[in-house]
């Protein structure tokens, strides 16, 4: 099939949208794919080919994200760009290609972004202290398998940014709260839940990202299909720690 | 001659980490503080030791070329982590996990390593639990445990398919939370382009800003390369697209000893190369093995629907061949089983490269409900990729280079022969011989990287004298000026092919003859090609952008320039080994049934390339020596 993209390219502050034409693509690529053989005849021809950012191209590293025709990642439900396939786009398309766009994400060039600030989130608190040597047998403290599933279903994220480019807030809430489900549905993660979601949510805030007022968009184009129920569960941690519940701040235990 | 001191401790071979561990020297924790460590790579290997030498008190900095300690590779792996707790009561112990590393790597592996990684498998799992991994979970709270490839009892822990990407982020959580503290520096987006020695031993690195482009001079007083393996050096293959060899290859060329270079796995269940345009390959995790069955017909030139296919004209190779482990038979076999099935012109699907892993009988066994609950996000992820749906027609997979077994040299204590420079999970080459069994990297990874460097680093620090070091020491200099002008050269060359082609050459050339089976004459062709190819990149390559700035395509480069030196040692060491053992076959040592022969009495040893600057690598040798296992033949009939 032939396609027409639109690309952003950015060198520097300012950018702007650049048209290409795809030729003789083929359904079994990937969309990455799809953008590397482009690149070769960029270079080939002089130019500089598209940057953007990948790594393990098998949807689990969440390096990869880019805005295709207004959605992160692109039509696929629970699928990140790199593991989306050109059968999903019709010969003839025109396809407009974007880099995450929020305050917390600076552009570094054309779709590369700088997702620094979620690392510097989870070193605020997405943490268990636990010292390496210090841990007990582990067979010492069962886990009902309900809340393990659960925890999991949370843990899946791969902080590739793709809730926050999709809110209109621009906030990070859906990784922030995946992280305090995961950590807050496991035994070991109780003594420091409630001071976890006092200092992640504080230092998303600080990081420039916006609050969540409930538009779900998160949700819908999560690649990992994370709930937007962890948010719920989050903002509940949060309230109570206000309120001085909760280990380590005097209060009363849960 | 390189001075290969193994350093292993004597005595029984359980006590032998124990008397280690007594015999180490102690580090006063005010002298901690002042003494760095640097450490490169934030896989599993690197994220545990920068955490765990942080908490201990050294100053560590970490880098890694992605954006985030979070995205190395580690976190792509699906299966499982092995531990021998004998949680199933299936007669599982330390002895039995050990036994059967040193088996499955052909007898290749240092018994002593071997030993204290199935030792300390069981704390991991501790470990990791404690720091918030969800492990798979029995109804009554247990932690639950499945088979894995090569395998008679039920040691692996998982969590779901993404088992890697959990003890990642457990790693990952551990450093932040020291990150959190001050007391550990993390270098994202920097790539380490060499190592700096100075008097003999390892003082820092030279890295490249791959923002601004900037090459920065990084002093310490040890050196950690946790940087995984080289199978990118096929360019197709699992690795993630930015996995490189260029540390490991740069402290060769510095004087590391590089060992068994030709130690590389394919692994068996991969999906099938889709056209010309592929960028890399998706492993598909090996625990569908124990559901699926793997077969080819029994006609050269079949082309008819798998599902039109009759059983009796159905070969299930596996199972005819290797009846008591059948579809389970390890990694290198199943991979060759499958080349030569291919080789006779039985292969499936596009290029006929490729067998059936068919579940339908499962299906019809166990019920479609409960094959998806095992398998659902695998079966998904092949459909994503290709289309098609694997409950209504089997699968196609095919074997693709997935890990490397060789790596730099390093002692007992993991430090290379350059003292000072430290070699942890797969960029070392120690524990799992000529052939890795499923779910035992990231075992190898957490066990350097949590419990065996922080034990034995302090050893070396104490025992050593460290004269002051600058980044203006010439050394630093000299290094630094070097990787300019290596830049400035690749991207000088304005030639006529991409980065890529010529990477996409050199993979070809390297999987057709240094990949499943070698013969000496394939091996000479290979050298040969490698060199040419070598030659005209050097001379025709084009590398676009700049040097000051993010140019992916120089990263690239530098890549490639190192893979197509790495490629020529892992030829020459496959042609030097004449015998077959593990992942390492050589067409002229087969038994008659088309087994690996090995020859103990020459080649029971490993090879240690040593660098010279001019003329050829001279290999080293050192000998394995056997005190509790005794050689034979693998046998998996
Ligand atoms: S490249 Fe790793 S998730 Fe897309």
């Amino acid at each position: 099939m032939n396609l027409t993209l639109n690309i952003w390219r950015q060198k520097g502050k300012i950018g702007k949208f650049v048209k290409y034409q795809a030729k003789d693509v083929s359904e079994h690529m990937s969309f990455l794919e799809m953008l590397d053989v482009l690149n070769q005849e960029l270079i080939l021809k002089g130019e500089e080919p598209v940057h953007f950012d990948h790594d393990c191209r098998e949807g689990i590293c969440g390096t990869c994200g880019m805005v295709i025709n207004g959605l992160p990642h692109g039509p696929l439900k629970g699928t990140t760009v790199c593991q989306l396939h050109m059968r999903h786009f019709k010969d003839g398309q025109e396809i407009w290609i974007e880099p995450w766009r929020s305050r917390g994400f600076p552009i570094l060039k054309d779709l590369m972004t700088d997702k620094s600030a979620l690392d510097r989130i989870i070193q605020s608190g997405g943490f268990i202290t636990v010292r390496t040597g210090q841990a007990a047998k582990a067979e010492a403290i069962p886990v009902p398998k309900s809340d393990a599933e659960l925890s999991m279903d949370a843990a899946e994220c791969i902080g590739c940014g793709a809730c926050v480019a999709s809110c209109p807030n621009g906030s990070a809430m859906l990784f922030v709260a995946a992280k305090i489900t995961h950590l807050g549905f496991l035994p070991q993660g109780q003594p420091e839940r409630m001071q976890r979601a006092i200092n992640m949510i504080t230092k998303a805030e600080e990081e420039g990202f916006g609050f969540c007022s409930n538009y779900a968009e998160c949700e819908a184009v999560c690649p990992k299909n994370i709930s937007i129920s962890t948010i719920a569960r989050a903002n509940r941690d949060f309230i109570r720690a206000s309120f001085g519940y909760g280990a380590g701040k005097g209060g009363k235990a849960l | 001659m390189l001075k290969l001191d193994s350093r292993i401790p004597s005595g029984p071979i359980e006590g032998k980490w124990s008397k280690r561990l007594q015999e180490v020297a102690l580090v006063s924790p005010a002298n901690k503080r002042k003494l760095s460590i640097i450490v490169v790579g934030t896989g599993l290997a690197g994220a545990s030791a920068a955490a765990s030498l942080s908490e201990l008190g050294y100053k560590v900095s970490v880098f890694t070329y992605n954006d985030s300690a979070r995205r190395a590779h580690s976190i792509a792996a699906q299966g499982g982590i092995n531990a021998a707790k004998n949680y199933q009561n299936d007669n599982d112990s330390v002895y039995r996990l050990f036994y059967e590393t040193v088996k499955g790597g052909d007898f290749r592996a240092r018994e002593a390593n071997v030993y204290r990684l199935a030792e300390l498998s069981n704390v991991i799992i501790d470990q990791c639990v404690a720091q918030g991994v969800p492990f798979a979970r029995e109804y009554g709270g247990q932690l639950a445990n499945r088979s894995f490839g090569g395998a008679l009892v039920s040691r692996t822990f998982y969590a779901r398919g993404q088992t890697g990407q959990q003890l990642l982020l457990g790693a990952y959580s551990a450093l932040m939370k020291e990150v959190g503290r001050g007391s550990c520096q993390i270098h994202n987006r920097m790539e380490m382009i060499d190592l700096v020695v100075v008097d003999g031993r390892a003082r820092g690195i030279i890295t490249r800003d791959l923002v601004t482009g900037q090459i920065e001079s990084h002093v310490a007083d040890a050196v950690l390369l946790c940087t995984g393996g080289y199978a990118n050096v096929f360019f197709l293959s699992t690795n993630a697209k930015h996995c490189n060899a260029t540390a490991i290859w740069r402290a060769y060329k510095r004087g590391a000893g590089f060992a068994n270079p030709c130690f590389t796995q394919i692994h068996p269940t991969c999906i099938p190369q889709a056209g010309d345009y592929q960028s890399k390959l998706t492993l598909m995790s090996e625990s569908l093995r124990n559901d699926g069955r793997i077969w080819v017909p029994k006609a050269v030139g079949d082309e008819r629907n798998a599902v039109d296919i009759p059983d009796n004209e159905r070969d299930y190779y596996l199972e005819r061949i290797y009846p008591a482990f059948g579809n389970l038979a390890p990694r290198d076999i199943s991979s060759r089983a499958a080349k030569r099935m291919c080789d006779e012109g039985r292969g499936v699907g596009p290029g006929k490269r490729g067998v059936y892993l068919d579940f339908s009988d499962s299906i019809a066994r166990l019920g479609r409900n409960v094959i998806e609950e095992r398998y659902g996000n695998l079966f998904e992820m092949y459909n994503r990729i290709t289309g098609e749906d694997p409950y209504s027609s089997p699968m196609r997979i095919y074997p693709a280079p997935h890990y490397t077994m060789g790596g730099l040299w390093v002692d007992y204590d993991l430090m290379s022969n350059i003292p000072g420079l430290f070699v942890l999970g797969e960029a070392n080459f120690s524990d799992h011989g000529a052939n890795r069994l499923g779910a035992s990297a990231l075992m190898q990874g957490l066990a350097d990287g949590y419990f065996v460097i922080p034990n034995t680093i302090g050893d070396y620090f104490a025992n050593t004298r460290l004269s002051p070091v600058d980044a203006n020491h010439e050394e630093f200099k000299a290094a630094a000026n070097q990787a300019h002008v290596f830049i400035d050269k690749l991207l000088s060359i304005n030639g006529s092919r991409t980065v890529d082609q010529y990477h996409r050459d050199l993979g070809m050339t390297m999987l057709e003859h240094c990949g499943m089976s070698r013969t000496k004459e394939s091996l000479t062709t290979a050298m040969k090609t490698v060199g040419e190819l070598r030659e005209r990149f050097w001379q025709d390559v084009k590398v676009s952008g700049e040097a000051c700035d993010i140019n992916q395509e120089l990263e690239k480069a530098v890549r490639v320039a190192d893979y197509f030196e790495l490629a020529e040692l892992v030829c020459r060491d496959a042609l030097e080994r004449e015998e077959s053992c593990g992942g390492h076959f050589r067409l002229e040592h087969q038994t008659p049934e088309g087994e690996t022969l090995r020859d103990d009495e020459n080649f029971a040893h490993v090879a240690v390339w040593e660098h010279q600057e001019q003329g050829p690598a001279i290999r080293n040798v050192e000998p394995l020596v056997f005190e509790t296992v005794k050689l034979a033949q693998r046998s998996y009939k």
